[in-house]
């Protein structure tokens, strides 16, 4: 006979079984459509790149990799940094963080709005915030061109006001950018930093004020840092899609400001090299993941504070 | 003004708050006056939505007063911002910072007012031994159990030593034992440290229990300003004798009044002598009211009054005895269980009810 801890044991085999199996399905699209696809880029990354797009199976080149940090002179065939893809790495890493700094600095005021105000109506607002998401980005994106260029509604109405003589030339411009891009991410912004303000505790902030902070002081010593998470949340979600920005720069950036996402779509397309567009690919990936690991440290900081 | 021994630390005049509007409009406090003295242990006494928790936040300065003015030694401090007024709040549900440790709660007062990092420190150590916490100085707030964060809430509000302390029912979330730990603990601290106690609960044992003085608060108004035994034994209105312990209304007449003595008429023709309420002088037909324990079963042979006991519930250090008087109005007696009581009375018994002097107190309604 089976002793009883035998029979647990078994139990809990077959419990695991079990599980296993409920998340095949779901392991195996993860597996086929969200990882196969990353050893495919990578593996792209090392080939040669065809004539006319696509690679070249099985002929292994560095090529892609070392185009991506270096460019080799077509006339002496000297080996300089690639400045172009450089200076893009830069721009876009630049105007990403301008981006989650002025969605920051936008979403705070607006979430701290919404959560101060009785809880029968900051639905409606939450909802107010996603009504965007409703419509194509594309078409906001052209939508905001409207507003931007130099006819557009935002021109006539500052010479309209008298407040310029001629229309200042937005379009085109890394301003016309930054427009577009916090347009785009404020909800993104706002919905965790709601998130963190709602369970905020308003009687810390009259504790605050009755130990003599002023407002300023309340809002830096108390309220920012208990609601870290939703800020770091926040400016993560921000941030990644930013980096990988296409539709924006390419609609309102025009072709000579380009970000990230359109220098990696110009080696898919027009410029066809395929493998130096897999390694910036990657590249960016690997940009990502360092933003996540900086959040995963900090989330790991302020959430041992609060336990 | 000149300086007396009892000056008033805060002075309340004639402080209304309206919330809402049209058909939603309503009279949190309704022109209330009342002045607490330097160095008292005053408590706010009322059911829930009875204002006080809202004079206590005017107080504070979390809300402002739609009429009326509130003054601090002489100030009016009603336009003030809460961070401007030398008052500190100890909150009900403690509003600890989670973010920080005990020891730079206790700080943060003194930090905000710009005093040096030496003084502040010393002061927190100082606070930490008053309340018996140095050793967890550096534990979060969430690592300590209620009673220790009542204390560091405590000790939060008192570093900074304010002109008057504000306390909105910090015992009620503790346990039965500890809240009545805290409750001598506090009336100690409020005598070792002489700062102005206001303190507002509905738990009006704790009131009794703690209290110089009393306000009893129904619907935005204060009904009655006195110490515990005026409150307990010289209730001025119906509602604060029920509120405050267990009571026996009686109807009477009045016969004769000389000074805050009357001379009324029980249903049952007795003439009995009772108290009245300062500055009042009725005439006809009035309630008076005596408390449970003061009243003294006898025989029906001329007494006051005479009924017949109906229950008799055993509680252990004393005996309620639920009597039906003859007028019909229901009374209860309580009697102590000391030993040596030679007369038993049980349910169906016909009994007597004396109503010794200065036992009866007549109502204003």
């Amino acid at each position: 006979m089976a002793s009883a801890a035998e029979t647990a044991r078994q139990a809990e085999r077959a419990d695991v079984r079990s599980r296993w199996l409920l998340s095949t399905p779901a392991l195996l699209i993860i597996l086929v459509a969200a990882i196969g696809p990353l050893f495919v880029m990578l593996a792209y990354s090392f080939m040669v790149k065809g004539d006319y797009g696509d690679v070249k199976f099985g002929q292994f080149s560095l090529d892609g990799w070392f185009s991506v940090f270096f460019s080799r002179d077509i006339f002496d065939d000297t080996v300089g940094l690639a400045d172009a893809h450089l200076s893009i790495f830069w721009r876009s890493v630049k105007l990403s963080l301008i981006t989650t700094l002025l969605t920051l600095g936008l979403g705070f005021p607006t979430a701290y709005f919404i959560a101060t105000r009785p809880a029968s109506t900051r639905e409606v607002w939450v909802f107010l915030i996603t009504i965007p998401f409703w419509t194509n980005l594309l078409i906001r994106t052209f939508a905001m061109q409207e507003v931007i260029r130099n006819e557009g509604i935002l021109n006539t109405l500052m010479m309209w006001l008298g407040l310029i003589d001629r229309p200042v030339q937005l379009m085109y411009t890394d301003v016309a950018i930054l427009f577009g891009m916090v347009y785009v991410y404020l909800p993104l912004m706002v919905l965790p930093l709601y998130a963190s303000m709602e369970k905020l505790d308003f009687r810390l902030v009259e504790a605050g004020y009755d130990l003599y902070a002023t407002r300023l002081r309340v809002l830096w010593r108390i309220i920012i840092p208990l609601v870290r998470p939703g800020i770091v949340a926040g400016s993560i979600l921000v941030f990644i899609p930013s980096l990988g920005a296409y539709v924006t720069p390419r609609v309102l950036g025009g072709g000579k400001n380009m970000m990230l996402g359109n220098l990696i779509e110009l080696q898919f397309g027009a410029g066809r090299n395929w493998p130096l567009g897999a390694a910036l690919s990657i590249t960016l990936m690997a940009i990502v993941m360092l933003a996540l690991l900086v959040y995963v440290r900090n989330a790991a900081r302020s959430g041992a504070q609060h336990v | 003004m000149p300086e007396k021994p009892d000056r008033n630390a805060i002075e309340v005049r004639n402080v209304s708050k309206i919330f809402g509007s049209g058909d939603a409009r309503f009279a949190a406090l309704d022109r209330v006056s009342v002045n607490i003295r330097e160095n008292e242990f005053f408590t706010l006494l009322g059911p829930s939505g009875c204002g006080k928790t809202t004079l206590l936040r005017l107080i504070a300065g979390f809300d402002f007063p739609s009429e009326g003015e509130i003054f601090l030694y002489g100030d009016d401090i009603a336009p003030l911002p809460p961070f401007r007024r030398p008052v500190n709040t100890v909150f009900q549900s403690y509003a600890l910072f989670p973010h920080m440790t005990v020891a730079q709660n206790i700080g943060f007062g003194l930090e905000m007012l710009g005093k040096p990092k030496a003084e502040v420190e010393a002061r927190v150590t100082q606070m930490l031994k008053l309340v018996r916490m140095e050793q967890l100085a550096g534990r979060r707030t969430s690592q300590i159990s209620g009673g220790q964060q009542q204390r560091v809430a405590l000790a939060r509000a008192l570093a900074p030593q304010p002109k008057v302390l504000l306390l909105d029912e910090p015992l009620s979330a503790l346990d039965y034992k500890l809240r009545k730990d805290m409750q001598i603990e506090l009336k100690t601290l409020q005598h070792e440290t002489g700062i102005t106690f206001i303190f507002v609960t509905h738990d009006q044992e704790e009131a009794l229990t703690m209290s110089d003085r009393i306000a009893v608060m129904s619907a935005g108004k204060i009904l009655q300003v006195g110490s515990p035994r005026d409150i307990y034994d010289r209730p001025a209105e119906r509602f604060v004798a029920d509120f405050i312990g267990e009571s026996n209304f009686l109807p009477a007449a009045i016969v004769s009044t000389a000074g805050n003595l009357a001379t009324v008429r029980l249903a049952s023709g007795a003439e009995i002598p009772a108290s009245l309420p300062d500055g009042f002088a009725p005439k006809g037909d009035v309630s008076i009211v005596v408390r449970p324990e003061h009243a003294q079963l006898a025989k029906p042979e001329g007494a006051a009054l005479a009924g017949t006991v109906e229950t008799v519930v055993y509680l252990g250090t004393d005996t309620h005895f639920h009597l039906k008087l003859d007028s019909g109005e229901p009374f209860i007696v309580r009697r102590q269980n000391a030993r040596g009581h030679t007369d038993r009375f049980v349910a169906g018994n016909r009994v007597g009810l004396l109503i010794p002097a200065d036992s009866a107190q007549v109502l204003k309604d």
